[in-house]
């Protein structure tokens, strides 16, 4: 396959599931934003989350103060914001359109008709579009492109390439919320087990989808270190950096097998897999989680730059 | 005195053969059902995504050229007749090209100017003395042609190069199939879907000297911002070869190679779509980022074919039209089938002569000229704009021509108030390899204003399905 197109069709899924963590960080700041405010010294919720999704700048610029209305403007339509759903749906939707004879009708109409809709939605007057709409329909479309690649896309190198995509931002991802909660939203340490320390631990995991599921694993209380094992070594956990990095491996090794030659970019997918399944969750608190995450991101932008070097670049000779 | 037109679908009160079905077709149609039809063919288009310009005229990538779902129809023995004119045109002009990079015959013999030859813009010094693999320089022949009466086709100008709108021939089709099967049931339409098939052979067909294996075929595009750009993937879709762009190539040793996942892969021939100017930045604009450093160099030498060859657009230039029906006598030794538009070459003084004295029945054009620029179109001038031209003419004769202005043919159109008359030309698609192929079929653009004579998207025009029945 061509390198270009190889890189095409990473950078869609890639944008996709940027899209869809957008729009999970949203749910997180406006279910924060319910929550009486602590008082002096302690920014907003939503100048934490500009903050954790490295935009501040940008939305002060452009806009000053974060409030609400903007910030969701800023995160879902803005196209000057490159991380916006709006800016991701149409990256994604445009290198889709460059490679649309590598995929399947059933995922061009999803990303297409995702597309459509965007425009349709840009021309609706915003006081008509609750924050909730927004984000579920973000889902929706995330959820839907998921579906018509793993029910349609033939198994062979270009699905390979998605899904390397899908995992590594993913991994990328929820690595940077799970700082978030921990680095920048919570005040100070006299908050550390807190009642808004577990509301905001909550939330978070409501933002992932996996409050449920939280509960059957875990059951009880939400702490901290339950939390950094359910999203960081469980490898029944979806969102869970194990299982990311696991899911990289995995399609990594297809490649390899399928051109019969292994690659750094391999090598390196499975050491990062084999420290977290050594690690123990004592480990990473023990090392302190916000450095244990700052130095997987480091990882995964490193494996994602190998993948990038055997593969997407096109100079392996 | 009003033109008369020649309706294709009505003479003289009756249904002409070939539109026997419409006409039943769109009397079952009511109001309703046509517009739920045309907003249907409007959304397969759209989630398709074949959303771009014809011919290069730019605009909004996401636009729509709106589809007409009345057909043009042509019958058989039409076709027929079509068919060998466009494919006697083909081949003449290939033997010109690879003359005039030759011996130049038809210049010693005085057929033809050699200034017209050797000094137009669009001739290739650097690919003199070349012969592309089957002495084939244009493999996709464009001709574009009108219609004024029952048997009456002239042809208004030729595409040598990278003519598009193809997949508008073959995206029409397919979706009148969808929406009116029994339309395809009760009319024998000649298919045009094995066109992808067909280029594909001719490209492969065209294989360099050096390639001892089943040649690797590409497309070269500009990239996805071009207007044309879902057709350069649509084609590369259907035939199964990879859309590159100039980034993707690479030159080394005697050989040009794509970079794919797993590693270089020799590229054999390259359909490119994109000019000359830009395919070489060391042979021709070195600023080009489009194309591919020393790709010329492994032309020259046998290593790669180039599809059109470089060069081939010193054939559809407009002055050297005027000498393509000489060309089919030199080269063939036969009488050309498909007509000239008849033009009066202002350097002779007779010509000279009879334009001035009927200049508001004629258009007169710079010989150069393009776009519409330094133009007289006689029956829409006034007085004044006349007399102003005529000067302008006396001082220069030679670079002016003139061409009667021509009454296009009209086919059946959905319009707001109901059906009417429309003009339409047509532009079909002849490839050129080891043979010469022509698919029944073609585009037909369509001026949907009212009078208008103008079918470019940028102006109103739309485009229709082209029928051809079988016998």
């Amino acid at each position: 396959m061509l390198s270009r197109t190889a890189d095409n069709l990473y950078w869609i899924t890639r944008y996709m599931e940027r899209a869809e963590t957008m729009a999970r960080l949203l749910d997180v700041g406006a279910r924060m934003s319910l929550l009486p405010s602590t008082g002096e010294g302690y920014h907003s919720e939503w100048e934490s989350l500009l903050q954790a999704s490295g935009t501040a700048e940008g939305f002060a610029r452009k806009y000053g103060d974060p409030v609400q209305r903007n910030i969701e403007s800023y995160f879902f339509f803005d196209r000057d914001n490159p991380s916006s759903i709006a800016s991701c749906i149409g990256r994604a939707r445009e290198n889709a359109r460059i490679v649309r004879g590598a995929l399947t009708t059933q995922v061009w109409d999803a990303l297409n008709g995702a597309f459509q809709e965007m425009r349709a939605l840009e021309r609706r007057p915003r006081s008509e579009l609750d924050l909730s709409v927004l984000t579920d329909w973000t889902m929706r479309h995330s959820a839907q492109l998921r579906g018509a690649i793993d029910g349609t896309q033939l198994r062979k190198d270009g699905w390979d390439f998605l899904n390397l995509g899908y995992f590594l931002e993913r991994a990328d991802n929820t690595a940077r919320l799970l700082d978030v909660k921990y680095y920048v939203l919570l005040p100070g340490v006299e908050f550390v087990g807190s009642g808004l320390d577990n509301y905001q631990w909550t939330t978070l995991l409501r933002a992932m989808s996996a409050h449920r599921a939280f509960h059957w694993a875990y059951g009880g209380e939400v702490t901290a270190r339950k939390i950094a094992d359910f999203l960081i070594l469980n490898a029944a956990s979806p969102r869970s950096l194990r299982t990311s990095i696991e899911a990289t491996t995995v399609h990594l090794d297809r490649l390899a097998r399928g051109y019969g030659r292994t690659t750094a970019a391999q090598s390196k997918a499975r050491a990062v897999l084999a420290e977290l399944a050594e690690t123990r969750v004592s480990d990473i608190f023990d090392e302190g989680l916000h450095e244990f995450l700052t130095r997987f991101i480091r990882e995964v932008a490193t494996l994602g730059a190998l993948v990038h070097d055997v593969y997407l670049s096109g100079d392996q000779r | 005195m009003a033109p008369t037109y020649f309706n294709e679908m009505y003479q003289n009160g009756q249904v002409r053969p070939p539109y026997r079905h419409l006409e039943d077709w769109t009397a079952a149609m009511p109001a309703e059902l046509r517009s739920l039809k045309q907003a249907e063919a409007e959304a397969l288009f759209r989630r398709i995504g074949i959303t771009f310009a014809v011919y290069g005229e730019g605009g909004d990538p996401d636009r729509l050229i709106p589809f007409d779902m009345f057909p043009r129809v042509f019958t058989a023995s039409e076709w027929a007749r079509l068919e060998r004119g466009i494919k006697q045109r083909a081949r003449a002009l290939n033997a010109f090209l690879v003359d005039v990079y030759g011996r130049g015959e038809i210049v010693r013999a005085g057929r033809i100017p050699a200034r017209l030859v050797y000094q137009n813009e669009a001739y290739e010094r650097a690919v003199a003395g070349i012969v592309p693999p089957r002495g084939v320089y244009s493999h996709i022949v464009g001709i574009d042609l009108v219609r004024t009466g029952p048997d009456d086709f002239f042809v208004l100008e030729d595409n040598c190069r990278t003519p598009s709108g193809v997949s508008y021939m073959l995206e029409n089709r397919e979706i009148m199939m969808r929406m009116f099967p029994a339309l395809f049931r009760e009319s024998r339409i000649q298919p045009v879907d094995r066109y992808p098939e067909i280029l594909r052979r001719t490209l492969a067909s065209v294989a360099p000297t050096k390639c001892d294996s089943d040649p690797t075929v590409v497309i070269l595009t500009p990239g996805h911002f071009n207007s044309a750009y879902y057709e350069h993937s649509f084609l590369a879709d259907l035939m199964g070869v990879d859309l590159v762009e100039g980034q993707d190539l690479f030159v080394e040793g005697e050989f040009v190679w794509m970079r794919t996942t797993e590693g270089p892969k020799k590229v054999d021939v390259i359909y490119r779509r994109i000019d000359d100017a830009f395919i070489d930045p060391l042979c021709f604009r070195p600023d080009s980022m489009l194309g591919v450093p020393g790709l010329m160099d492994v032309y020259r030498s046998g290593g790669v074919s180039i599809c059109s060859a470089p060069g081939a657009g010193v054939a559809d230039d407009k002055a050297v039209y005027t000498f393509v029906p000489e060309m089919i006598r030199f080269y063939l030794g036969e009488t050309p089938i498909l007509q000239n538009v008849p033009t009066w070459q202002c350097s002779k003084p007779d010509e000279l002569t009879y334009v001035l004295e009927n200049l508001s029945e004629l258009v007169v054009k710079e010989v150069h000229g393009s776009g519409g620029y330094g133009m007289l179109v006689g029956p829409k001038s006034t007085k004044e704009q006349i007399a102003a031209f005529a000067e302008r003419v006396k001082a220069d004769p030679g670079n002016y021509i003139a061409q009667p202005t021509l009454a296009l043919s009209t086919v059946p159109t959905f319009v707001d108030q109901g059906i009417a008359p429309r003009h339409v030309d047509l532009r079909p698609y002849c490839l050129v390899g080891e043979r010469v192929e022509l698919v029944p079929g073609g585009l037909t653009r369509v001026a949907l204003k009212d009078g208008s004579l103008v079918v470019n998207s940028s102006q109103g025009g739309g485009v229709k399905d082209t029928w051809v029945l079988a016998e």
